[in-house]
């Protein structure tokens, strides 16, 4: 795709320059993600979309381009392309046309790839993209249009042969590619961190890159800034979000040292070496394609209506970007809490019910921090979350009446997300609640006060940061239940301080 | 516009055809007979015109979401000249 | 008793439900025909025992007073349509030994309404030719031949085995596909009838694809009534084919009532082509003679586009098969010529499996739509095909059918146009303008050459009007009244 013009984001240019030894460089970056279309069927063909099965089980006569075989279009992943369209703000193409991508693979049965070339389905959109220090990149996306996945190859089973699976051959994918208007490794793992949340918002695409799901093809290119842009060299198919920001650095660094040698950038297609840590060319590609493109006579021109456009529009869920701002304005969060409750769709969902007549904030740290944290610790997802939302809730309910100090509530959380339980019943069975009787408390620091003569001395004699021991030892005595404020206060009134 | 030899082989190479040396130039000379011929077509005005889509006026039929098909690993691989374990055989790529 | 494969298969039909002979004696008429037929190459598979045991069945379902349309009725299907279990070739050396685990939509069709398959017919190889010549498997010799001459003939193309074995009555009628005159052309060699169907009444589905949006696949018979009962059956929309057209088929026996008082026949002007043989004049003459006496209006139309049609039809098929041919390249079925490499290994396997025509068509279809050449070439040449479409549009304003030569000559000697690729391609002058318009086209025997060879008239008709078309084929045949028949030669 050639280069017409950069956006210019006066956003954080200058700390995204990459040092080399004649001065700044800027990474001019863009992006074109395969991205599969979440469906039962394939795009064409009536043989399971899903991931996985047996060699060749999942593949249809037609994805196998037996003689005579012809392609019909699955109308569900058409309306995925379209959702995914409207969610990223495009201009959806009312007529596309699918044509034929002609070259010679073992992973392509056809011999070509029905794709998209002239008229895709979805014209310009954007992604806004948050950046850590608060600021936006607006990435512009240039379009996005339907294609067939092909097979998959095993190389490493026989010297000279290699082995060929079609499962995923004519497995619908959606390519959106991305005007280059990323200017850092970082901004293309967030951009694409981004993406890959509206995808799953619009349920799309589930975005998961170890199963291929989605993956990207990344454009880089340098230039001095302010210069007239480099050639660009094409990294192909990365599949983690580590390899992506791994590669881009890597081929940033080799194209400045290679054009501050004195050299020239040859535009070619690489691939990321992970086990190396490098791109290297690729050797097939060094003719140019001809793909010969042109419209595949076995389908007609697609052409929707506005209304059935607008249908979809109408049904699609708010977007992450509309509901960090409501989070903003209605719950009073700061961005960054809201940013990182709705990052997935499930989290946000979650959020709002625990949220639902409580306090906010309380309700966001505890998912973030608390929640979050043993989440990521066991390895688990807000889906299969020991602890739910409405149990998260009635927590807070404990915490917000005093029933639980928050130590109490911390500890009851732990016992919550290990065995399940409900709250109350955790602190009735364990008699965790808070002990906010004046009298108890009194006569728990007084048996301290009794058995520690020689510490209560120091305190009056002036050391009081002993007090502190007082109230772990209260604190102990009492199983951690006494409440801390009540407990600060009686300590402090019984040493007349 | 005319074919040579060189043209010929590029174009072979992208169909994957072998077209010994010594057929070259004939090819190329037959390429350019019905090329030629072709030309005829620059006689007409096509400027008002689209570019026909397809025979029928019609509109692209669709098919709901359902699996309807595969699960036929046998008669997929049913005429394969070389297959293992469930795979197509075939000569290594090399990428 | 009349020898049974002299019975029309209307004739054949209606004897099967009287009973007068069973479906097991028909076929085996026509199996003892096709083996003293051989030397006439009209089948590259011969299907005794499957046809003997399709014959047993329909007996039964006769017995008890059922059975369909097509009950008990042999017939040869072109080798283009992939027949699950059999043998299915294309007529090409690079589907070696391919067996399809599928029917095509049109073969089911035609068992489901009680058919029986006597064999695969010979063709040119992917269809790409009109005398059947390019044949892995040798070429079809025309039954018919020059008056005191024994030369071999071109039975056409390139649906040659399928007009060949109609006519030396090896089978009872076929199938073809029709991308460039492919029925019409070889129906008018050998004395038959052949008619393409308009573009998408019949499903592609399991149709070995030459030109996608050309291709059509349509019955051939000894009879205008015989072509409409089989297209009957052939007909109808299939959802595994994008392309096929969802519209109910009408009853085309009924539509043959022999009445075309007040149709209005169109006379293109384009269609008088410099040099046509007399013969192919005054049969064309004749034929609006007959249509006027019968009741019909003969109007002088014109066709503007008419000399462009082929050279568009030789950029916009070569460029669609050269993307349809990609799929045979040794790595799933068919052929494999092993290389010292994946490159050299599709290069040995298609050099060595595709005939000299096809690679000749391929690299002409590569050529026109690489870099550079699309817009000068195939968008060009699609343009053109607008504008042809357009003539057609506005001839049917003032006519309802168009009558033309089917062929610029009688059948020809097998060799001559060998060297000569612009000359092959001439020979479907007058068929091509009507796939490229999507419109369907019937080919009738309405005379013989000086020669004694058999002459064919074209009409052609609106998009999906089949109808008027058998109507109007139908009083031509009873005016031309041909009776002829080649001399029975090659019986040992």
């Amino acid at each position: 795709m050639p280069v017409q013009e950069i956006y210019d984001a006066k956003h954080g240019e200058k700390s995204s320059y990459i040092t080399g030894a004649t001065g700044d460089w800027e990474l001019i970056i863009g992006m074109e993600v395969h991205a599969q279309i979440s469906s039962k069927a394939k795009l064409f063909s009536g043989a399971p979309a899903d991931f996985g099965g047996e060699p060749n089980e999942h593949v249809s006569l037609v994805d196998a381009a037996m003689p005579g075989m012809l392609p019909v279009i699955n109308e569900f992943c058409v309306a995925q392309a379209v959702r995914t369209g409207l969610g990223l703000n495009a201009q959806i193409n009312l007529r596309s046309v699918f044509d034929r991508k002609n070259y010679f693979y073992p992973d392509l049965p056809q011999g070509y790839q029905i794709s998209q070339f002239t008229y895709p389905i979805v014209g310009r959109g954007e992604v806004r993209v948050d950046l850590p220090d608060g600021g936006v990149r607006v990435v512009r996306i240039e379009r996005l249009h339907m294609e067939q996945d092909a097979g998959k190859s095993l190389h490493d089973q026989h010297p000279s042969m290699s082995y060929v699976d079609l499962n995923r051959s004519g497995v619908a994918l959606m390519e959106i590619v991305s005007q280059p208007d990323i200017r850092s490794a970082e901004e293309a793992t967030l951009y694409l961190e981004k993406l890959r949340t509206i995808l799953r918002y619009l349920g799309t695409c589930d975005g998961n890159m170890q199963e291929g799901s989605m993956r990207a093809d990344i454009n880089v290119s340098v230039r001095k800034p302010g210069g007239p842009l480099g050639t660009r060299c094409e990294i192909k198919n990365v599949n983690s979000m580590r390899f992506i920001r791994q590669a881009i650095e890597y081929e940033a660094r080799r194209q400045i040292e290679i054009i501050e040698e004195g050299g020239a950038i040859r535009q070619e297609t690489r691939l990321y070496d992970q086990v190396k840590g490098e791109t290297r060319s690729m050797r097939s590609k060094e003719e140019s394609h001809d793909y010969r493109y042109f419209p595949d006579p076995d389908l007609l021109p697609l052409v929707l209506t506005q209304e059935w456009v607008d249908e979809i529009a109408e049904s699609l869920p708010e977007l992450p970007d509309a509901k960090k701002a409501r989070f903003i304005s209605d719950y009073g969060l700061s961005a960054y809490d809201a940013s990182l409750l709705v990052a997935d769709r499930d989290t946000a969902k979650f959020f709002e019910q625990v949220a639902k007549g409580r306090d906010a904030k309380i309700a966001a740290n505890w998912v973030i921090t608390n929640l979050f944290g043993a989440l990521n610790e066991a390895g688990k997802s807000i889906e299969n979350s020991p602890v739910s939302a409405d149990a998260l809730g009635r927590l807070l309910d404990l915490l917000a009446d005093q029933t639980l100090s928050s130590r109490l509530a911390k500890d009851v959380f732990e016992i919550m997300f290990a065995t399940g339980d409900a709250p109350e019943k955790i602190v009735e069975e364990r008699g965790l609640r808070q002990v906010t009787d004046t009298s108890a408390i009194d006569a728990a620091i007084d048996a301290v006060m009794a058995a520690n003569p020689d510490k209560v001395a120091e305190v009056k004699s002036g050391k009081d940061k002993l007090l502190g021991w007082f109230v772990g030892q209260v604190m102990k005595s009492t199983g951690g239940k006494a409440n801390p404020q009540m407990l600060n206060d009686a300590l402090k009134q019984k040493f007349g301080l | 516009m005319s074919v040579d030899t060189d043209t010929v082989r590029r174009i072979a190479r992208l169909a994957r055809l072998a077209i010994a040396d010594e057929m070259l130039e004939p090819m190329a000379k037959e390429l350019n007979i019905i090329l030629a011929w072709a030309e005829q077509l620059n006689e007409v005005d096509t400027s008002a015109v689209e570019p026909m889509t397809s025979a029928v006026q019609t509109t692209l039929k669709k098919r709901p979401d359902s699996v309807t098909d595969g699960h036929v690993q046998g008669a997929v691989l049913r005429n394969a000249p070389l297959a293992e374990h469930g795979f197509f055989v075939v000569p290594k790529i090399v990428e | 008793m009349t020898d049974l494969t002299d019975l029309s298969l209307a004739e054949a039909r209606d004897g099967l439900r009287a009973r007068r002979f069973s479906a097991l004696e028909l076929t085996d008429a026509y199996l003892t025909a096709m083996a003293a037929g051989r030397e006439l190459n009209c089948y590259i598979t011969e299907t005794p025992d499957r046809a003997r045991d399709m014959a047993r069945a329909s007996d039964q379902r006769l017995a008890t007073g059922g059975g369909g349309a097509l009950e008990g009725i042999p017939l040869g299907i072109k080798d283009l349509f992939c027949t699950k279990d059999v043998l299915s070739t294309a007529a090409s050396h690079i589907l070696d030994g391919f067996i399809p685990a599928y029917e095509s939509t049109v073969t089911a069709n035609l068992w489901n309404a009680g058919a029986v398959m006597l064999g695969k017919l010979n063709l040119d190889e992917f269809a790409m030719g009109s005398s059947n010549e390019t044949s892995f498997y040798g070429p079809v010799i025309n039954p018919w031949r020059r008056a005191g001459d024994t030369l071999k003939l071109v039975p056409g193309g390139s649906s040659g085995g399928s007009s060949a074995a109609i006519a030396a009555r090896l089978c009872l009628a076929a199938t073809g596909t029709d991308t460039g005159g492919s029925i019409r052309q070889p129906a008018a060699f050998t004395g038959i009838v052949g008619l393409k169907p308009t573009y998408g009444r019949c499903s592609r589905w399991g149709i070995v694809a030459f030109a996608s949006s050309l291709d059509q696949a349509g019955p051939m018979a000894r009879t205008v009534r015989d072509t409409a009962i089989l297209l009957g059956v052939m007909a109808g929309h299939d959802p595994k084919d994008s392309t096929s057209v969802d519209r109910p088929v009408p009853d085309y026996e009924a539509a043959l009532t022999g009445n075309i008082k007040g149709l209005r026949i169109g006379i293109p002007a384009e269609y008088r082509v410099d040099g046509m043989p007399q013969g192919i004049e005054s049969i064309w003459r004749k034929g609006a003679k007959w249509l006027e006496d019968a009741g019909a209006e003969i109007v002088e139309i014109s066709l503007p586009h008419t000399k462009y049609a082929l050279p568009a039809y030789y950029i916009v098929a070569p460029a669609e098969a050269s993307s349809n041919l990609a799929r045979y390249d040794g790595m799933r079925y068919g052929l494999r010529v092993a290389g010292k490499d994946l490159t050299e290994t599709y290069e040995r396997s298609r050099s060595a499996g595709f005939g000299a025509e096809v690679k000749r068509r391929i690299l002409i279809g590569t050529y026109v739509l690489s870099a550079g050449y699309y817009d000068a070439y195939y968008l060009r040449a699609q343009r053109v095909r607008t504008l042809i479409a357009s003539d057609f549009k506005a001839a049917f304003e003032k006519v309802d059918a168009i009558l033309t030569p089917a062929t610029p000559s009688p059948a020809f000697a097998l060799g001559a146009r060998n060297d000569d690729p612009i000359g092959m391609f001439l020979n479907d002058v007058f068929t091509v303008p009507a796939n490229l318009a999507g419109l369907p086209g019937i080919s009738v025997p309405a005379g013989l050459s000086e020669d004694g060879l058999p002459l064919g008239l074209q009409l052609l008709g609106r998009a999906f009007d089949e109808e008027t078309l058998l109507r109007a084929a139908g009083v031509l045949e009873e005016a031309a009244a041909f009776t002829a028949r080649p001399a029975h030669w090659w019986r040992t």
